[in-house]
């Protein structure tokens, strides 16, 4: 995934106590400072945003919202740590009720406030409305509902088999909340990325703190705003910030820290909580790769294909299409393809589509501009390669066979870039992934069922889908996480719920049928009867029992 | 022992399993059979030298060692064997409208090279549990043993050397220099069991590379005795637990009791007498109680022993004898909350009891602390028992009992908070180890232009009623009806 919170290399130091050191650089384009309220206007609905954000860029990649008024400093962390951990203490936030409530209001609040979030969204990444309808709310939305739907459910405790060990005896598994919780989210799915958390974190029936991206900042007031407004103030907060924010949130004990972002931050984030032994959950993001095969559907491949990158804001997400593999020959019939279908959805002059998300801000739009410039690549561009730097906008750029060294293919391009790598035959590209950290998502396009399963066999990732990009992350059956660089731990669905709750395992015993087996003094008696029982040879405990040797 | 472990040995040992792993060695479902089945040899054929290793290393009375090692053990792998294929089965997920369509399921696959670090107190439990897991999910594997059980460690060396394909399944001899050379090459997973001080040094030297950690940590496991209880078999239970598991020391032992004042000399006097019962008037001569691991851990509990406000709370036990590492059972009453006996895990033969003006404190006593591995109740009242099992947080909790929890392979196994992350045993085993890819295939039919640009009005309240299942909207739009 992208950058969060970039810093110098100061990685650890930032964790242990927030030494950290940015370069001041004005960035014109970014100045987003202002001094009257912004507003949002449509429809039925109007809301506007606190005045007091002012928006500042700095050099070392970060935009950080600075709040005039007071600094959230480790001390303030504390206190909200404290106060929350209070209020879960009490047991509210446990409750059934609380947890629908909450839920409940979650649900009403996207259905209320659609507008403003779609406004907000289009400030900070000038989303498409549809993409914003159906990646971040609609799918925030349903998330929501099933939690309230089955939250009985997941919430009872399950019954599992106990053994002849400890018979007689009852077992369950009790799920419970692991109490204060930290979520980070990020820019690029700035509503979805913080809310779909928040909704497993209050199904498992904690306390949360929310803190949003600072790169998305017109989302990020508005998730403040609307949290205050709609949710329960005593056990759900929002914290604005960038890296000084963050440094004091990190430093406090939580029950869990859920970070989206990328890998370097990931580090600092689980260096941070094992000072307190919290676990993390880490959705980071990879290159992620689309294998292209030359016995598919071309037309529906290079649709899929341009909607798993660049109408996937813009290709600035973490399950995006990174590369695309494909044999030699195949390849110039694939990128033919893509330009027709490129041209379709967003017409000759992409520049202009409102149906492409931007740049989120200067420095990514320069960071992907010198990738594409670098020697080497810029002559490999196909497809694309128009900028407009004060609309921060890029084209969709295709590229073919840049060298393997370019920073295009050794770091995640997370923006409309879309390099095709060649290989002689396609069992070649199993090898190109596996040489690779393993990425957050794998594709594969092709109809040959033996070349599928091989794929899901040997290709580690931490999903994929064949015949399509991204939309497994929306079925709710299916974990959604990384494995290896691209993160750790899981969630969406029930698994979200899962990855809040501890689950305790509980055994009921009676006083009935004590044995005086297990109790010394220890003959040689109980331990023939002992061993015989645990290794389920009923026939050698009724021998022992009846005072017979095996071994006599 | 021989030559030294250097920073290129670890190298070399990760570039080797991790070929073998990348070479698929470690993916066949037959694989995984064959060490599994060699395991269970190992069980089998070895266990007069394990328990005589356990004897030599803690004085551990073969009873112990045969049920709670080996046996258990023995189980374990016995029902991988059984599982494996249905563990290693992807499993079918629910498609929805969006995906139209599709089928969907998760596939379970190794993580790749995997480091298991465990303990002194039950050094081959701790260390082949894991090591179960790690070779049932598919993954390469390291096993650095404790060293303070010495003979456990050269025994385990030997026979996971002797029996299991080397080419992927690997045992490290040593202490802290070796583990640290360990701990900075680039694992998959680390797979921890100790305490929480070095809990918290894995885990950082995890993040560097990103590798996902289970911790197995231990805490202050409390008991709490109700009056509504069978007190003869109550009592039994504790001692079996505390001093009949590796006399206390172990992850889930009893570490104090909570009861009520009134209660609390009847618990006492049903102690003494069981005690008596199963351990003779003089404990210090019994064979049938391990003794202290190594004279550090003897000296510091008797440090905590020998307190101020502390040594002369002792209402039984209190012998010790430095020469044989023995330590009596010991009980005490009433000990100062900031004792170091109270702050500490104590980990040893020392029992102390709290009093309480009523039962119901016991939950204020317990949330006041750091969450422990395992919480006990005794109780008749079935009110109470769904009470403390609901609001009480542990790692697992077992009404009635001790430590039997651990014997159950459905229930997942692990601490929370101060006392771990994740969690094993049993299909929680192989889960650990493994990495749950979700997978949707799709074909080429049935591609709908509806989600793709340019976004037309039309399209947008068209999804907009679709994925609100407005199916007259959804009608309204398809004729063109606005």
């Amino acid at each position: 995934m992208t950058k969060l919170l970039e810093m110098n290399n100061h990685t650890l130091r930032f964790a242990a106590g927030g030494v950290y050191r940015t370069t001041r650089l004005n960035v014109a384009s970014l100045a987003l400072a202002t001094s009257s309220p912004f507003q949002f206007s449509g429809g039925g609905g109007y809301c506007s945003i606190p005045s007091r954000l002012k928006l500042t860029c700095y050099a070392t990649l970060s935009a950080v919202v600075k709040s005039q008024e007071s600094t959230f400093d480790g001390k303030e962390a504390a206190l909200l740590v404290d106060e929350l951990r209070i209020n879960f203490n009490t047991g509210r936030p446990k409750s059934y009720e609380w947890r629908i409530s909450q839920l409940q209001n979650i649900a009403k609040m996207i259905d209320e406030k659609e507008k403003c979030i779609t406004e907000a969204l289009y400030q900070d990444l000038s989303k498409p409305e549809l993409e914003a309808f159906l990646a971040e709310l609609s799918n925030t939305k349903s998330s929501c509902m099933l939690a309230i739907k089955e939250l009985k459910n997941w919430m009872a405790p399950e019954t599992v088999k106990t053994s002849v060990t400890t018979f007689p005896s009852s077992a369950q598994i009790v799920s419970e909340p692991l109490g204060v919780v930290l979520i980070i989210s990020a820019w690029n799915f700035p509503f979805l990325l913080s809310v779909e958390p928040v909704i497993g974190a209050i199904s498992a029936g904690n306390a949360v703190v929310l803190k949003p991206s600072e790169i998305a900042p017109a989302t990020s007031s508005l998730l403040a705003k609307l949290f205050s407004e709609y949710l329960d103030e005593t056990a759900i907060r929002v914290v604005q910030g960038g890296v000084p924010e963050t440094t004091a949130l990190l430093d406090q004990k939580w029950d869990k820290i859920f970070f989206t972002g990328g890998a370097r931050v990931g580090r600092i984030v689980m260096a941070a909580a094992a000072k307190h032994l919290t676990p993390v959950v880490l959705e980071l993001g990879g290159k992620c790769p689309a294998l292209v095969d030359s016995d598919v559907n071309l037309q529906v491949a290079a649709r899929r294909i341009i909607t798993g990158k660049w109408a996937c804001n813009n290709g600035q997400a973490c399950i995006g299409v990174d590369y695309v593999i494909t044999t030699k020959d195949f390849a110039p019939k694939l990128i033919d393809a893509l330009k027709t279908e490129l041209k379709t959805f967003f017409g000759e002059n992409p520049l202009k589509s409102k149906d492409l998300s931007r740049i989120v801000n200067s420095f990514h739009f320069k960071r992907l501009e010198s990738m594409m410039k670098e020697n080497g690549v810029a002559n490999k561009i196909v497809h694309g390669g128009q900028t407009m730097e004060d609309k921060l906008k890029i084209s969709p750029t295709i590229l073919v066979d840049v060298p393997e060294g370019s920073s295009m293919m050794q770091e995640e391009i997370f923006g409309p870039l879309l390099p095709v790598i060649t290989v002689s035959k396609i069992e070649d590209g199993f090898q190109v992934i596996q040489s690779r950290p393993k990425p957050l998502a794998a594709y594969l396009f092709t109809d040959n069922k033996e070349l599928q399963n091989q794929f899901v066999q040997n290709v580690s990732a931490g999903g994929m889908s064949i015949n399509e990009t991204v939309l497994h992350v929306t079925l709710k059956d299916l974990p959604f996480g990384g494995v290896g660089e691209s993160g750790i731990g899981a969630y969406h669905g029930k698994f979200s719920y899962e990855t809040f709750s501890h689950k305790k395992g509980v055994l009921y015993r009676s006083f009935d049928g004590d044995s005086d087996l297990r109790y010394p003094p220890y003959t040689p008696e109980k331990k023939r009867v002992l061993k015989a029982l645990l290794s389920s040879d009923i026939f050698g405990a009724i021998l022992a029992f009846f005072g017979f040797s095996k071994e006599s | 022992m021989a030559k030294v472990f250097e920073a290129a040995d670890a190298t070399n040992l990760m570039t080797e399993l991790r070929r073998s792993f990348d070479a698929g060695v470690t993916r066949g479902y037959e694989w995984r059979v064959s060490q599994l089945k060699k395991l269970l040899v190992i069980c089998d054929n070895h266990e007069p030298e394990i328990v005589s290793a356990l004897h030599d290393d803690l004085g551990k009375p073969e009873l112990e060692s045969s049920v709670y090692e080996v046996a258990l053990l023995r189980n374990s792998i016995k029902l991988a064997l059984k599982q494996l294929k249905n563990w290693m089965a992807p499993d079918k997920a629910k498609t929805s409208l969006t995906t139209f369509p599709a089928s969907a399921e998760i596939v379970s696959e190794p993580l790749g090279v995997v480091l298991v670090i465990s303990a002194w107190n039950y050094p081959f439990l701790l260390s082949i549990d894991p090591v179960i897991g790690a070779i049932s999910a598919g993954n390469a594997v390291v096993l650095k043993p404790s060293e303070l059980a010495p003979s456990s460690s050269s025994l385990l060396a030997k026979l996971l050397e002797q029996y299991l394909d080397p080419s992927a399944v690997r045992v490290v001899e040593g202490a802290v220099t070796e583990t640290t050379l360990l701990l900075e090459q680039k694992w998959d997973k680390i797979f921890y069991t100790g305490s929480s001080r070095i809990g918290r040094i894995i885990m950082m030297a995890a993040a560097k590379h990103l590798t996902p950690v289970v911790l197995e940590l231990g805490g202050k496991s409390p008991v709490v005795i109700d009056s509504d209880t069978n007190l003869k078999i109550t009592v039994k239970r504790i001692i079996a637990g505390k001093w009949g598991c590796n006399n206390g020391q172990a992850c889930i032992s009893p570490d104090y009791i909570l009861t009520t004042k009134e209660y609390a000399p009847k618990v006492i006097d049903a102690m003494k007498q069981e005690l008596e019962a199963f351990y003779g008037k003089n404990p210090m001569e019994s064979k049938d109680m391990s003794r202290i691991v190594n004279s550090n851990h003897f000296d510091r509990l008797s440090k905590i022993l020998e307190e101020k406000e502390v040594s002369d709370k002792i209402v039984y036990g209190g012998q010790k004898n430095r020469d044989n590492l023995k330590i009596a059972p010991t009980i005490l009453l009433d000990v100062p909350l900031d004792s170091l006996i109270m702050s500490e895990e104590i980990f040893g033969p020392l029992l102390p009891i709290l009093t309480l003006n009523n039962l119901e404190e016991c939950f204020d006593v317990i949330r006041s602390r750091p969450k422990p591995l395992a919480a006990y109740l005794f109780t008749q009242n079935q009110k109470l028992k769904e009470r403390f099992a609901m609001t009480v947080s542990a790692g697992g909790i077992v009404v009635n009992d001790i430590a039997v929890h651990l014997s159950l392979p459905t229930l997942p196994f692990g601490g929370v908070g101060e006392s771990g992350m994740g969690s094993y045993h049993g299909k929680f085993s192989f889960d650990a180890f493994s990495h749950k890819k979700a997978v949707l295939y799709k074909s080429f039919i049935g591609d709908a232009a509806i989600r793709y640009p340019p976004y037309s009005r039309g399209k947008l309240r068209l999804l907009k009623a679709l994925v609100n299942s407005n199916l007259v909207e959804v009608f309204k739009v398809l004729l063109g009806l606005s």
